[in-house]
């Protein structure tokens, strides 16, 4: 694979995994469980909105159709899309939320960690500010996880299922595929191996002080960053496509 | 519902640059300190404003009443004698 | 000091502008309009959310999405401030919360009508904040100092919403001809509830007379509605709309825009809970409210667990 095309589908991949992500914390508005952390949902969609929109310029600028952003964004088909599958699970109750927060953002707090010495500079640039956002969802799930276990005996239960409905998605977020080899050789991005070792540090560490207990693994699904997905996302890409795709010729 | 509530109430307080004092924002709803910080992050400081946070239990703020206006306040009325003003400095007085 | 003293002190108090207090004495009906005005305030701007709510997964560009996605978030926000305002007569938010739900208080009733297209995104923000702002404005003066200090926020605030709204419309009429129709089709539906927010005629109006004696408002609902149709007739004819109203002229002398008398029918019969949408709203709020009663629990719980810890650790 030639790195430019390896670094197209890299930023589309982290791209579209934030922009789902964003898109299913949007869903949360107005049935939030109370009117402050409603606007805390909205305030890390419009946190993960932002940074899809930042990785979709530069993939804009990459592309050779001269496609736009908004482009990207919205006119693919759903086997084109490669975000990890987690962010395009069903939000579930507010305790699924959470976990899915807290697995993701601290997944990619090691991400943009690491990305912070890549050898690309918008990469860089991008993971310096993106970082502080991902810690602070990560920060404020991470104490929602805290507060279920440790609250009422509805909360330890739904937060336990939350995490067996979430955790055969987590797997799927350190997948390598050729991208990642033809960007690790030019040092832009890294493999995911340490990655893997220092999320799974932190996710102990925050279910030890939830009384969380880490699922089996056994049934592994994969495939969001080759574009096979869950049934979810081609749902949630008709609702969230439908003015493109029924007015092709609108700008709005 | 009687066994709802929504928590308890918070004051926020925000210092929107260093070194600046902090002031009164409003107020909102928390069940802990940490999640009443977060919570005035998200609502009070949406646009920029703030650099440090600090929220109280309003049931921890004592108040006086307009009642107590008269006998806490008007005693400072005649006591000019405590601002510069009130001294006259010779002409020509310099760095004074 | 008697009932009859008191009263005629803080009239003067009101009558020298001065601002008052939570902690003031003030009559029991001044208390009593103001909770009713803020709380019903408060909830318009949360059950605000769902018509709009119901464009932010389609919302048609990056862009778009995210400017919606901050719009009612600041509702949300907003909502908040009037609640603390509100709740400084005793009342938690809570049972204002059971209020809403029981049908004792009211919210603005042009959230009883659907977003149908994309459209309504613009019609919204350039119609319904447009008929707000105006609202708002005046009430920054309001003698009650905490409604008129949420308002001073809010005002500061939704600076952005009215202007978002128009150049969602202006752009729509900009594109091709199923944009313009989209726009113009809104703006029809949308016209006529926007000068209904106004509330009714001050002949009408039971509460505006000792409203305006206690600068709660210090402007009549047919001078703040004159003043919302003067800006908006022009501003639709700026991109090229129909005000519908075959009744609309220019009158000269007055130098204002007069329109058709408005169907206060349907106004009341809105009012009452009849619109296309008031039973969609309320039950989506009831129902996601009861939904979050197992977090707030939890949290509570949390808390407590906490403190007897705490405590024990102390001892």
């Amino acid at each position: 694979m030639k790195t430019k095309d390896a670094l197209y589908n890299y930023c589309l991949r982290l791209a579209d995994s934030n922009m789902i992500h964003g898109q299913r914390l949007a869903e949360w508005c107005s049935r939030g469980p109370f009117l402050e952390e409603d606007i805390a949902l909205s305030n890390m969609s419009l946190d993960m909105f932002g940074q899809a929109e930042m990785l979709y310029e530069y993939a804009s600028s990459l592309s050779e159709d001269e496609l736009s952003a908004d482009d990207i964004a919205f006119r693919r088909s759903e086997r084109e899309y490669f975000n990890c599958l987690l962010v395009e699970q069903e939000n579930g109750d507010f305790a699924q939320t959470m976990m899915k927060v807290f697995l993701y953002s601290a997944f990619a707090k090691q991400l943009y960690e690491s990305l912070l010495n890549s050898n690309d500079e918008t990469l860089s640039g991008f993971a310096a500010k993106a970082i502080k956002e991902v810690k602070y969802h990560l920060r404020h799930s991470s104490e929602w996880l805290i507060r279920f276990g440790n609250g009422t005996d509805e909360s330890k239960m739904r937060v336990q299922q939350a995490v067996t409905n979430l955790w055969r998605f987590t797997q799927d977020m350190f997948e390598m595929n050729d991208a990642d080899t033809a960007l690790i050789d030019n040092g832009i991005s890294f493999t995911t191996d340490t990655l893997f070792a220092k999320w799974q540090l932190n996710v102990n560490e925050i279910f030890a002080a939830a009384n969380i207990n880490t699922p089996e693994i056994n049934n592994t699904i994969t495939g969001g960053h080759n574009g096979i997905h869950t049934e979810r996302l081609g749902v949630m890409l008709c609702e969230m496509q439908y003015l493109q795709r029924a007015y092709p010729d609108a700008k709005w | 519902m009687k066994n709802d509530n929504q928590f308890p109430q918070w004051e926020v307080f925000i210092q929107t640059k260093n070194g600046g004092p902090f002031e009164h924002q409003g107020s909102l709803h928390a069940a802990d300190k940490k999640m009443a910080l977060q919570n005035a992050r998200d609502l009070y400081t949406r646009r920029n404003e703030g650099r440090s946070i600090w929220v109280v239990p309003t049931e921890c703020i004592a108040a006086t009443t307009a009642d107590d206006a008269a006998d806490f306040f008007d005693p400072a009325n005649d006591k000019i004698y405590r601002t510069p003003n009130f001294y006259k400095m010779p002409q020509g007085t310099k760095n004074l | 000091m008697t009932e009859e003293e008191k009263e005629k002190q803080f009239q003067q108090r009101i009558d020298a502008g001065e601002k008052i207090e939570p902690r003031d004495w003030m009559p029991e009906a001044y208390k009593q309009t103001l909770f009713r005005q803020i709380s019903q305030h408060a909830h318009s701007e949360i059950i605000g959310m769902q018509p709009e709510g119901n464009w932010l997964l389609r919302a048609p560009s990056l862009r778009a999405k995210k400017i919606l996605l901050a719009k009612i978030q600041d509702e949300a926000g907003h909502g908040l401030y009037l609640y603390s305002a509100a709740e400084t007569f005793g009342i938690d938010r809570t049972e204002m919360i059971a209020m809403l739900h029981s049908g004792k208080a009211k919210y603005s009733s042009i959230f009883n009508y659907p977003t149908l297209t994309w459209a309504d995104m613009g019609a919204i923000g350039w119609l319904v904040d447009g008929a707000a702002i105006v609202n708002q404005t005046m009430l920054a003066k309001c003698s009650y100092v905490l409604y008129s200090r949420a308002m001073i926020r809010i005002c500061k605030e939704e600076g952005f919403h009215q202007r978002q709204g128009y150049e969602i419309i202006a752009k729509m009429m900009n594109g091709t001809t199923a944009q313009r129709n989209m726009a113009q089709d809104s703006l029809n539906r949308w016209w006529e509830p926007s000068l209904m927010m106004f509330g009714p005629h001050d002949s009408e109006s039971t509460h505006s007379k000792d409203s305006m004696k206690w600068k709660i408002k210090v402007e009549s609902n047919d001078t703040l509605r004159q003043r919302f149709i003067d800006r908006t007739v022009e501003q639709a004819h700026h991109i090229g709309l129909t005000i519908p109203d075959k009744n609309l002229k220019y009158n000269k002398t007055t130098m204002h825009w007069e329109t058709s008398e408005i169907n206060w029918d349907e106004f009341w019969s809105v009012v009452k809970g009849n619109g296309p949408c008031n039973y969609q709203r309320i039950s989506h709020h009831i129902h996601y409210h009861n939904e979050g009663k197992w977090v707030r629990d939890c949290a509570t719980a949390f808390e407590k667990s906490r403190e007897k810890e705490n405590s024990s650790i102390s001892i």
